[in-house]
Order: structure tokens, then sequence, then C-alpha cells
């Protein structure tokens, strides 16, 4: 089975932090790390691979430092490693990106796309879905686990708010995972030490031949007329009050919101 | 697709057995007060039977418009077959915005048609204005998250249309309307529907009898009640209140995940939300910031929770709960 992972490298959003004079992010000395969603999807495409056979080949759009991203992914086990790299995909939004790695895609033949849920610097869990688009297979998203596989289907859990659905689809099709479906594992020293020098094929826009009207931010559909970070609404001082006392308060509002039970 | 001619805010309905999702109907009353000194119209689309209970809920909180299609392929839900026939219906009315409730299936389906179509689409966002600068006419400007909370983009598709964006339940109120009428326009569709995409078995959560999204009262805890979570369940408990954590207590294991308030938890706007041992991290606040009434109790008081509170307590929570449960239990014996 030959799968395919898209990966995306992130600022650790738990490290950003706001200046709360200027109300700009301060993302200087902010760690990058692997999309916590995307190691998930990885690690199922690994272990997929460990029992059905084929190849993993993980996918990146993103500046030339996100190579070193791919490398820890050889660590890992992946076969193949592809960095979509032109100057043209900046500030592409997901439609262009999702163009980009769905042109770089369609080189190959996949059985399987595997995406995380979403990125946690964008939170738009719509470059999966978009890129099945592209791609003109069908996907689906939250899935939390894969329940089997056989030479045709792929049967999967996909996780809603309400329910779960044990849904069954044939090859090829794009599924994004929630990151609880797998525990990535650790890097394996034998590994990293054989793949420190190994190649990652990049992919400028002279290789995809996309139309330039259709990358960066030109090309992007939506636009960001502007950002600011989180304004505090509210401002009542806190107080110290003796246990007793701070009880009193708390009956006194729920009394006021009606939220005390009909019995008291 | 161009910017040409589109016209209506279109609002996605998501409905099982009947009961339409929440997020579709705190849409339409928002896109209604929005667009309530416009020429324009809310325009509900709903894929399935549209009977009369239905069309008069879709009606009641505003909308002007409903387009149906009741095909049976298209009667439960399957992302492929709804993709397809939103698309025609897209480009049969030319809308000018298309909203989707920020669900599941809002953010399965939504991207899946803005690919199709060729337009911009905004992810999970907490708020909509009108855009009337530039000549952009009644466009939307659409705000969003981002960086787990810390910023927030406003977000504009000025040359495409529909503007499409998915839009997080629990933020927006629903409201009803004072003279209900809709309009019901049937849609018949010519696309073949042939998802391959078999549903094998619908296995429901358990122990999710309430949703703590729709909740009245929360009582919500975090790692600073670690060690007294059962106090913090019984003041839930008398109060019949749902039971609330932060991440933290969900990662750490002691809290069911179907509890986790946040930005990858579950938004919510109860009446009255109690923050036990809760720092206020972005991530967390921003999934109960709209509550209508917080109090928190922190014994530190530079805790950012005290930023959204209205009534902030800096103290142990253990005593303040040991008091408050005395309290309950002293009045809840006749
Ligand atoms: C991508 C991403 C998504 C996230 N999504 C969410 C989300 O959806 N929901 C969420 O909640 N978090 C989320 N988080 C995590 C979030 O950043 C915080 O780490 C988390 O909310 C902290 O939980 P906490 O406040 O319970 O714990 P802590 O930060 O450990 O805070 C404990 C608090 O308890 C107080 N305390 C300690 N002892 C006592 C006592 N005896 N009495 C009173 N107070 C006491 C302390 O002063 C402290 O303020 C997310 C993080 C990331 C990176």
């Amino acid at each position: 089975m030959n799968i395919a992972v898209l990966v995306k490298q992130v600022p650790n959003t738990t490290e950003i932090k706001v200046d709360k004079e200027t109300g700009a992010l301060i993302r200087k000395g902010i760690p990058t790390i692997i999309n916590p969603d995307d190691l998930s999807a990885v690690e199922v495409a690994l272990k997929l691979k460990a029992t059905h056979g084929g190849k993993v080949h993980v996918f990146t759009m993103g500046p030339k430092s996100a190579e070193s991203m791919l490398r820890e992914l050889y660590a890992r086990g992946v076969d193949d490693a592809t960095l979509l790299c032109d100057k043209a995909f900046a500030g592409s939004d997901t439609w262009s990106t999702s163009l980009v790695l769905s042109t770089a895609l369609k080189r190959h033949r996949f059985d399987l796309v595997i995406a995380g849920r979403q990125a946690i610097d964008g939170d738009t869990a719509q470059v999966g879905p978009q890129v099945a688009e592209f791609l003109g297979i069908p996907h689906i998203s939250y899935v939390d686990e894969i329940r089997g596989v056989d030479a045709t289907h792929c049967f999967l859990r996909k996780k809603e708010e309400k329910q779960s659905m044990h849904l069954k689809c044939p090859f090829p099709l794009l599924i994004t995972v929630l990151d609880g479906i797998a525990k990535p594992r650790y890097m394996n020293m034998t590994h990293i030490f054989n793949n420190a020098s190994r190649d990652v094929e990049i992919l400028d826009n002279d290789a995809l031949a996309i139309e330039k009207a259709d990358l960066g931010i030109k090309g992007s559909p939506t636009k960001v007329k502007k950002t600011y970070a989180k304004s505090i609404t509210k401002k009542t001082t806190a107080e110290s009050l003796a246990p007793e006392d701070a009880a009193e308060r708390i009956l006194a509002v729920l009394r006021e919101k009606g939220g005390m039970p009909d019995a008291l | 697709m161009r910017y040409d001619d589109g016209k209506d805010c279109f609002i996605y309905i998501q409905h099982e057995h009947g009961v339409i999702e929440n997020g579709s109907l705190e849409l339409i009353t928002k896109a209604k007060e929005l667009l309530s000194d416009t020429e324009e119209n809310v325009v509900a689309v709903l894929l399935g039977t549209l009977d009369q209970n239905t069309h008069d809920t879709l009606a009641d909180y505003g909308a002007d418009a409903i387009i149906v299609c009741e095909h049976p392929d298209v009667s439960a839900y399957d992302c492929l077959n709804h993709a397809a026939v939103l698309t025609e219906i897209i480009e049969t009315h030319h809308p000018k915005s298309f909203l989707f409730p920020g669900t599941v299936r809002g953010r399965e389906l939504a991207p899946r048609i803005s690919a199709r179509v060729h337009t911009g689409l905004t992810a999970d966002a907490t708020r909509i204005e009108l855009d009337n600068d530039e000549g952009q006419t009644h466009s939307l400007a659409i705000t969003r998250p981002a960086f787990g909370g810390n910023l927030f983009a406003t977000i504009i598709t000025p040359d495409h249309v529909p503007q499409m964006a998915t839009i997080r339940p629990g933020v927006f109120e629903m409201k009803k309307v004072n003279t209900p009428y809709a309009k019901r326009i049937d849609h018949t569709t010519d696309v073949e529907l042939k998802s391959p995409i078999e549903i094998e078995a619908i296995i429901p959560k358990e122990n999710d009898n309430a949703s703590i999204a729709d909740a009245k009262l929360i009582v919500s805890a975090g790692r600073g009640v670690k060690d007294c979570l059962d106090m913090v369940q019984h003041v839930a408990k008398t109060l019949n209140a749902e039971l609330g954590a932060s991440r933290a207590l969900v990662d750490d294991g002691v809290v069911a995940k179907l509890s986790q308030v946040g930005q990858t938890g579950s938004t919510v706007r109860p009446l009255l939300y109690m923050a036990c041992g809760i720092s206020g991290a972005l991530q967390h606040t921003a999934g109960m910031d709209k509550s209508e009434t917080i109090i928190a109790i922190n014994n530190d008081p530079a805790a950012p929770i005290f930023d959204v509170a209205d009534l902030g307590i800096i103290g142990d929570a253990k005593e303040i709960l040991t008091h408050l449960m005395r309290r309950l239990d002293v009045s809840n014996t006749p």
C-alpha cells in the first residue's frame, strides 16, 4: 500500500506570548515543531506499512528550513520525503496550498493520503479536504481509528460530536486523523544515524508548473484584512475572601442567576 | 468563481432525525441581524425532507427562504453527495455568501465545496461583520482565532463568490423573529450521486446524556482542584450543573474528553460558569468567555482567568468548596 502523508512545520503555539503593550505576537526564538496531528498521521502510516507493506512518502510545503523536519521523519522510518518550496508559494491560503500539495501528489499514485486534522498555527482543518477535492478522490475527516484494510477498501471510525461512525470506503481516499489515533514512536538511533545525510526531494514551481495567478497572496481567494491580539474585555478586580464569605458570595450569584436547584 | 452578481446569504442546515443543529439556527439569527437593513435575504439550504415543523423552525429563527432538495440520496448526510448538490445549488442561485456551522460535518464538507467552486473559505470563525469598505457592499468580514487563540485575524474574500465560512457553534445566540415567513424553493438535482462511502454502523457516544455545549450551568475543574475533584463533582451534581474541565485534567486522564472546554474542546455559553483552579489560558477562555456570568476561584491573584471573571475570588478552592458544599447540603436537607 502506497501512502502519502501531509505534514507541516509549525511554531510551538504553547510558547507564543503576546506583547501586552503592542498586542503583537512575540515570535522570536519560538521553536518549531512538527504539527502534532501530523505526527500521529505519520505514525498511522508507518503502522499500516508495517502490517501491509508498501511505502510512506511525506510531503510538506514550506521554507527551506522545513528540510530538517523531513530528515527527522526519515529517522522515524518514512521512505521518501518531498519539500515543496518556492517564493511563489509564500503567503498561500488553504486553497492555494492545497493546489500545490495536490499537484505534487499527482506525480505519484497513492492508495491512501493521510493528513493531520489541523495545524496548531492555523487550526483550519481545510487543507486535507481541499487536497482530496483537487485529486478527485473521496475524503473522510476526523478519523480516530483505522479499523481495518483489505485489498480494495479501508474501514474507518470517524468521530462526531455525539456519535462515532463506522465507514467503509474504497481506495484511493484521503483521511484526516485526530491526534489520539496513534502515539508517535520515538526516533530510532540507527535510523537517525543512517539518515543524517539522506536527500530530501525539493520541488519548486518550475517542477510543478502551476499558474502563477493561483499562488501566494495574489492567488489566494481569502485575504487577511487585519490581525490583532486578544483584547481583554472584562475587568473586575479579584478579591481575597475568607472561605465562608466566598461561599456566600457564590450562593448569592447562583440565586441571582436562578442557578439554585428548585429544592433549595 | 469570480465575483459578479452574487446575492443573499445561504446557510447550510445540518439536521438529523428531524432535529436541526443549533449551530445552523444561530447562523440564521446572526445573518438576519446583519442583513436586516439590506435587500439581501437569509436563505436556509436543507438537503433532506422539509416537513412543516422543520419549515416553521427555520422561519421562526429568521430564514426568508428555504431551498430544499428532497432527493433520497441526500436525505442522510454524505460528504460527497452533499458537496455535489450544494455546488449545483451555488451554481444555480449564485449566493454572495455561504455559511456552515463549524461542526465536524460542516468542517468536513465546506472545504470540499470551496475547492470545487474556487472560492475563499474561513475556518471556525467567531465573529462576522458587514464589510462595506472599498465598495464591497454587504460582503462579510469574518474573524477567527489563530495561533492557538493568541491572535485574531479578520478575513475577507474580495474577488470570489460565494464567500464561505464555517462558524464555531455556540458563539452566537439563536433568537426567534416576530413575523416569521419563509418561502419554499424546491431544488431538483441533475448531478449523479455516487458517493462510494458506506455507513456500516453508527455508535452513539456513551455518557452523553447531557451535552455540555447546551448546559445552562457549568462547574468546571482545572489542575488546581485535581486533588479534590470529587468535591467539584459533588457541587456540580447538587446544582444540577454539568461538569466542565480544562485540558490539563483531560490530558491527565481524570476527566472525560467530552467535558473539555476550550479551543480544542467545547465552546460553551451558559448562564453561569464557575471555574475552579483553572489558570485561564487563552485556549481555555476561548471556549467560555461568552458565558453570561463567570465566577473564578484561584489562589494566584495574577491568574489570567480573573481577566474574564465577573466574580473573582482569590483563595484556596478546596476550602471554599468545603464551605459551599456545607451550605448547599444544609439547604438541601429540609
Ligand atoms: C493547541 C492547544 C489547544 C488547547 N486547547 C485547550 C482547550 O480546549 N481547553 C483547555 O482548557 N486548555 C487547552 N489547552 C491548554 C491550555 O493552554 C492550558 O495548558 C490549560 O488550559 C491549563 O489548564 P489548567 O488551568 O487547569 O492548569 P494550570 O495551568 O496548571 O493551572 C492551574 C491553576 O490552578 C490554580 N491553583 C492551584 N492550586 C489551587 C488551589 N488550591 N486553589 C485554587 N486554585 C489553585 C493555579 O494558580 C493555576 O492558575 C490547549 C493548548 C494548546 C497548545
